[in-house]
């Protein structure tokens, strides 16, 4: 199902562009709106959340899934946590389906997915790493890097159990918006991945906004 | 088949941990039929190192586990390869049960009141045998239930199948490296079932025989092959 929002972009409290390859941490309150923008389309960003005030409390796939009975992410699918407490509740979706079961890409899965040559490419758990290093008060190392949602990736099951990257449902300017149910900390790596045919082998820029409670 | 170095029966709704050596096969039996056992893997000498089902599903285009399937960790390694199923689907994306969802499914039996028949939850199963070697709620992940399929429809709607695993119904489980194995035998989350399951699985270990050129891990996909060569990468200093 596709749902528009109905926020004006120039109402943001927040603006900001992550090149693929980048990522973002920051926080969004208990109220707030934050929406991902595909900006060029068929970009991944893969994202992590974690409760602000207990950041051991973070995002589960297989909660959520398990929860809505249903693999694929959409309007109304609530993410929810190690402690099966709702972190979010998607609101506005231009795009139609989101994976939570591919995880992000690594360098260590590159070399089994593509090649073992591709060992030392840029791949999204390097931008986490780097992110928590470089945030070292939330007290969070690789222990802390889960299972996370790959927003505007298109990753269909068969019915005979098989699993397919397709070509994406995303395109330019889409996105999703969810509303904080807690305080949250948000991971993005925006993929820099350079291997997969779903994004024609060219990582793009995402945009991500905040809107204030009750926007 | 080697020798039977060990075996034993875990009863249902409960919960074990042990480190298997490399080399070694690990055979799981449902006993009487409709077993589940929730299982995760770690390694023992870097307990950060650990399953990873994302990894496993997309290395292998596969969504569900039978064999051939390779259990990748989160190190592009395999921790263990499934040399033979007579089941055919193990899922390994629905997670477990909590106690929230056992007590509003089944009731609340407390060990005060019901001493061995109380109802244990996996994710409680998790933390106990994890906090044996440190780990806690960071480390857990998206675990394995063998013996449980849970099919998806076109929309992406989950339907978990009940007639899915038969008594005697195995899957022999070769390790290829050191492996600290969490499991317990709590249902699946899923189980619709009206009174709480309690599945035993009998486990078995024996030595696995050296890998041939035409092993059903290694050929089954090119992924399978790189995986086991950085198992070879990892081994290659002891
Ligand atoms: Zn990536």
């Amino acid at each position: 199902m596709l749902k528009e929002s109905t926020l004006a972009v120039a109402a943001a409290l927040h603006r900001a562009v992550v090149p693929a390859g980048d990522y973002w941490l920051h926080e969004v309150k208990t109220g707030q709106t934050f929406r991902i923008v595909d900006v060029d389309g068929n970009q991944a960003a893969d994202t992590l959340f974690y409760n602000a005030g207990d950041p051991f409390e973070r995002y589960s796939a297989t909660d959520t899934i398990r929860a809505q009975a249903n693999v694929y992410l959409g309007v109304g699918s609530k993410l929810l946590s190690t402690d099966g407490n709702v972190m979010a509740t998607i609101t506005a979706d231009t795009v139609g389906r989101h994976d939570t079961l591919g995880g992000a890409c690594a360098t260590e899965s590159n070399t089994v997915r593509y090649a073992l040559e591709k060992k030392t490419m840029h791949a999204c758990r390097d931008s986490y790493l780097l992110a928590l290093a470089e945030h070292d008060h939330f007290g969070l190392t690789k222990r802390d890097i889960g299972h996370n949602i790959n927003f505007f990736m298109n990753v269909p099951i068969t019915e005979d159990g098989g699993l397919t990257f397709a070509d994406g449902v995303s395109g330019p300017g889409k996105y999703v918006e969810m509303v904080a149910a807690m305080d949250l900390l948000v991971l993005i790596s925006n993929c820099p991945q350079l291997n997969n045919p779903c994004n024609a082998y060219n990582p793009t820029p995402i945009e991500l906004l905040i809107w204030g409670e009750g926007a | 088949m080697t020798e039977l170095l060990y075996e034993d029966v875990l009863p249902g709704g409960s919960h074990w941990s042990f480190t298997v050596r490399r080399g070694t096969v690990l055979r799981l039996i449902d006993r009487d039929g409709g077993a589940n056992v929730g299982m995760l893997f770690y390694n023992p000498a870097n307990l950060l190192e650990r399953y990873n089902a994302p990894d496993t599903l997309k290395c292998q285009h596969t969504f569900k586990l039978t064999s051939g399937n390779c259990l990748y960790s989160d190190m592009g390694r395999v921790f263990c390869s499934i040399i033979a199923d007579s089941v055919g689907w193990h899922d390994t994306v629905c997670g477990n049960t909590t106690r929230a969802m056992v007590a509003a499914r089944w009731g609340t039996k407390t060990y005060q009141a019901c001493r061995n028949d109380w109802q244990l939850n996996g994710h409680d199963s998790f933390l106990v045998e994890g906090g044996k070697y440190g780990l806690g709620r960071r480390d857990l992940a998206a675990n394995v239930n063998w013996f449980s399929k849970v099919a998806v429809a076109d929309d992406g709607a989950m339907t978990f199948d009940a007639a899915n695993s038969n008594a005697g119904d195995h899957v022999d489980l070769r390790f290829e490296m050191d492996t600290l194995v969490l499991l317990h035998t709590c249902p699946h989350p899923l189980n619709p079932a009206a009174a709480y399951p309690r599945a035993a699985v009998r486990y078995q270990f024996r030595r696995a025989q050296p890998m041939t050129d035409d092993d059903v891990c290694l050929n089954a996909c090119p992924e399978n092959r790189r995986g086991l060569e950085n198992n070879r990468l990892y081994h290659l200093f002891g």
